[in-house]
């Protein structure tokens, strides 16, 4: 009963924060509600007994991938209100049919999740290392070692680009 | 001066136009520098002056002769006393007086020692604005003994009024002599002190070398003098080349640098600490007895003419030009050459494309006093 | 009920206290140190040689108008300050002081808690403390502030990910994240990890000066060039905050430089019994007398050294220190994986 509480009240937060995240006008407060959103998932994790993705979860994203953010919004001028609205590349068309498609899409899942059994626990594979960090590096290392080491290439090619696009002059 | 805006081919970029002073902690009084940035880059500048103007040389047009030698004191305030010797060197020349051989031992001796106190304040002011703050408190603790003699001579600590025409207001106390003699033995050991702190300090390499370069010819055509174009290799020192008080008695070097960066710059003072102790040491064993002012009538009235007389003050050439039109008992026409003034010119060539941290030690590094700049 | 709720309570009014103290003191101790290093004498008037002088500043701070600039951002120059100083102290929440003692009879922790990641727990609180400064130079709408800002978040980030590697090194060694397991694993190895990683301690030790923005990493706040920097705009209390955060942090990264590579609360060589004539002090004597060393460093580093500069500051974490970090991590990895 208490774990349930304390859920729907992380959810709330986080749905409110996200909400509140789109609709600040002021870019800067967007990404402060940004970072809270990030702790509250941060303490969603905790509360699924998994502190070490609730660590990473606050190292990585709000500490570090955020604060990239805030230093993009800041640095670059952001006043130009009007102007992006008549924006000729604007496809408003195509947004508006994809939006619909994705609404479509989660309608589908909510409708069609109801019932259906519940996740395949995967913890039910006896693991052979025990504590949290333990489990989450051997099973990163072991089942999901290609999509893991895929995921740091797809990282160094977004870094090696950044860098390109960065330093015209090498 | 407005920040133009960059039109990139995804981002607009601003330059920032930052207000470095008159308010500011190390623009060393009230200069104040416009400085147009890209990021962190100094894309150009502005080198506002005039915060400071008090003038001193349309006010000696108004004073009698003896009555300027005070004003003289209020321009280069960290080195009054050579300003005192410059101005009363110039109306020396402009009467043809003859100073005796004592007088000008000891004008030589004071402006050593102000040059040393002047230097210390140079180089606690120039650590302090690289951030490190100690080697401030060190060179402060050195300047502080000097002031002692200068206050033991005269009386006063800063603004000192000790120079007459045609020598010395009073001769100095007896003993003086064997506590400038104490005096440099300290030093000499603090300068290895504050050597330590510094010169082989990697930090301070790094902050200082290839920061500020300035050839020889760049420097001789901003109209550099003193450390800053000794720096750049310029072996220039009216010390040396026009010798005034008892200079061509002495026997001393000068220092120059090689690659004209703030390092030199720094190198070229610190030697120079060694030098003006050299000299003292020379000039206070070397004291000759005899008068301390020479024949002056009791009216100054220098003859018509103009005259121009420049001396190496611890900034650099300090000049003055003066017109009497043999009738009045004030000068006609009295125009000073402020070596800050004209080393100030070459702040703006330094600091394009360096840093803002390199801004202030650029600043330190020319050593301007602001007093001096505006008059 | 006892063990499960008022002594944990108890320990973080005890710590929590302790720590805003020390940091007050810590300031004496700065201007004390750096007084004598200069020839000074320092603080002497409040109190018996200025003993009471942390006192005097708090209450300033306190009475001090609080300004506002009329066009900063309100709300987040609001929280900055308080986004600067949360993280410096719920850090403390797994700093262990000392072992389990008996205390009145009861087995107490010299901790407040012990979790498994408690390491991953001190770096990313750490890296959300950032904020606060960001925030800070951003919301003042100041160009000096904002040019600090700037500078502070490149520096903290780029200093970060040393630091970062070089405890990993140290977790390598231990092989846990729980800050008590790795004093343990220091007694069972019998051997202080700065001996056995000194080269992820000497970079930990840079790193951390400019993760504190001490000298000579001081640049966020260089008074001489950003005259004060990204607190530029700030008084009264709210600067205090800033102050307490840099402060307390400094106090948090000599803990977890004790405890990662000083052996925490262990007395000096714990397997030896012929100094075990020691055991009278307690353990946590050791610690604060560990974590004093490093803050006494860290004044003495500031009292010496000039400040580097903004793009020698980079070039040393990017191309020196972080290549540095690595290679380590990597060469601890290869050894552990032969000696196993």
């Amino acid at each position: 009963m208490g774990e349930a509480i304390a859920f729907y009240t992380l959810a709330a937060f986080i749905l409110g924060f996200a909400v509140l995240v789109i609709t600040t006008k002021d870019t800067v407060h967007s990404v402060l509600f940004l970072v809270l959103d990030f702790l509250f998932v941060a303490a969603l994790y905790v509360m699924l007994n998994a502190p070490f993705l609730a660590a990473i979860q606050v190292l990585v994203y709000a500490g570090g991938i955020v604060v990239l953010y805030l230093f993009v919004v800041m640095l670059v001028n952001l006043k130009r209100l009007p102007e992006a609205f008549q924006d000729p590349n604007r496809h408003g068309r195509i947004g508006l049919i994809l939006s619909v498609a994705v609404l479509l899409e989660l309608a589908a899942i909510a409708a069609l999740g109801v019932g259906s059994v519940a996740p395949v626990r995967t913890a039910a594979r006896a693991l052979p290392v025990t504590g949290n960090t333990e489990q989450v590096g051997w099973m990163l290392y072991t089942s999901y070692l290609i999509p893991f080491e895929i995921a740091s290439m797809l990282l160094l090619v977004a870094m090696i680009g950044a860098i390109v696009l960065a330093k015209r002059e090498l | 001066m407005e920040a133009p805006t960059v039109r990139g081919e995804m981002f607009d970029t601003n330059e920032l136009v930052i207000n470095m002073g008159p308010q500011h902690p190390s623009t060393h009084g009230v200069l104040r520098v416009v400085l147009r940035l890209d990021g962190e880059k100094v894309v150009d500048t502005d080198v506002i002056i005039g915060y400071l103007h008090r003038g001193i040389e349309k006010l000696s047009e108004n004073r009698n002769w003896t009555q300027i030698i005070l004003l003289t004191d209020r321009m280069d305030y960290v080195a009054a006393a050579t300003n005192n010797v410059g101005y009363c060197e110039t109306v020396e020349k402009l009467m043809s007086l003859e100073v005796p051989r004592r007088a000008r031992y000891v004008r030589t001796l004071l402006c050593e020692l102000q040059r040393i106190a002047s230097h210390c304040l140079w180089l606690g002011t120039h650590a302090m604005d690289i951030g490190a703050m100690t080697v401030f408190l060190y060179a402060f603790r050195e300047r502080e003994l000097i002031l002692d003699l200068f206050e033991e001579f005269c009386g006063a600590r800063l603004t000192y009024n000790s120079m007459r025409i045609g020598g010395l207001p009073m001769d100095v106390p007896s003993g003086w002599d064997k506590k400038v003699l104490e005096f440099c033995k300290i030093m000499d050991s603090k300068l290895d002190e504050y050597e330590e702190l510094l010169t082989h300090n990697r930090i301070w390499i790094e902050r200082t070398k290839n920061v500020g370069v300035l050839t020889a010819a760049e420097a001789i055509d901003l109209g550099l003098s003193g450390p800053p174009l000794r720096g750049s290799g310029v072996p220039r020192d009216v010390r040396k080349d026009e010798p005034y008080a008892a200079y061509d008695e002495m026997e001393f070097d000068v220092p120059i640098g090689t690659a004209g960066d703030t390092y030199d710059r720094y190198l070229v003072r610190i030697e120079e600490f060694r030098q003006s102790l050299r000299i003292i040491r020379q000039a206070t064993e070397g004291l000759p007895e005899g008068p301390i002012v020479g024949k002056v009538p009791r009216l100054i009235k220098p003859p018509a003419g103009e005259t121009y007389h420049a001396i190496e003050s611890p900034k650099g050439e300090l000049g003055y030009f003066i017109v009497s039109d043999g009738k009045s008992t004030n000068p006609y026409r009295f125009r000073v050459r402020p070596p800050s003034f004209c080393n100030l010119q070459a702040l703006r060539r330094m600091v394009r494309g360096h840093l803002v941290a390199d801004v202030v030690a650029l600043i330190g590094s020319l050593d301007v006093v602001l007093g001096e700049v505006d008059r | 009920m006892i063990d499960g709720f008022v002594i944990p309570l108890l320990k973080i009014v005890i710590v929590l206290n302790a720590t805003l103290v020390g940091v007050t003191y810590m300031v004496l101790l700065e201007r004390k140190v750096i007084a004598w290093a200069q020839s000074r004498l320092g603080p002497m008037r409040v109190g018996p040689h200025g003993i009471l002088q942390p006192i005097a500043d708090a209450v300033k701070l306190m009475l001090k108008e609080d300004i506002t600039p009329a066009r900063a951002d309100k709300w987040v120059f609001t929280v900055a300050p308080i986004i600067s100083m949360v993280p410096a102290l719920i850090v403390y929440a797994v700093i262990p002081f000392g072992p389990e003692v008996s205390l009145f009879g009861r087995q107490v922790t010299l901790y407040i808690t012990d979790i498994n990641v408690g390491l991953l727990y001190i770096v990313s609180v750490a890296s959300v403390g950032v904020y606060g400064i960001i925030l800070a130079g951003y919301a003042s709408n100041s160009k000096f502030p904002l040019l600090a800002s700037l500078r502070a978040s490149a520096q903290l980030i780029s200093y970060e990910v040393a630091v970062t590697l070089t405890l990993v090194s140290v977790v390598l060694m231990s092989g846990t994240l729980s800050m008590v397991g790795i004093v343990r694993a220091q007694e069972s190895a019998h051997l202080w990890f700065a001996f056995a990683q000194p080269l992820a301690f000497g970079i930990f030790v840079i790193g951390s000066l400019a993760e504190t923005n001490r000298a000579p990493f001081d640049l966020p706040e260089a008074e001489q060039e950003l005259t004060g920097g990204f607190h530029t705009e700030y008084s009264g209390m709210r600067f205090a905050l800033f102050f307490l955060a840099e402060y307390a942090n400094m106090i948090v990264v000599s803990s977890v430089a004790t405890t990662l590579f000083f052996g925490g609360w262990l007395r000096p060589f714990p397997n030896w019994a012929a100094l075990s004539f020691l055991d009278f002090i307690p353990s946590w004597t050791w610690f604060l007398i560990k974590s004093f060393v490093f803050l006494y460093f860290f004044v003495w580093v500031r009292a010496t050294l000039p400040r580097y500069r903004y793009d020698q500051l980079m070039r040393l974490g990017w191309k020196l220190l972080i290549p540095l970090a690595i290679a380590n991590l990597v060469l601890t990895g290869i050894i552990r994986v032969a000696l196993l």
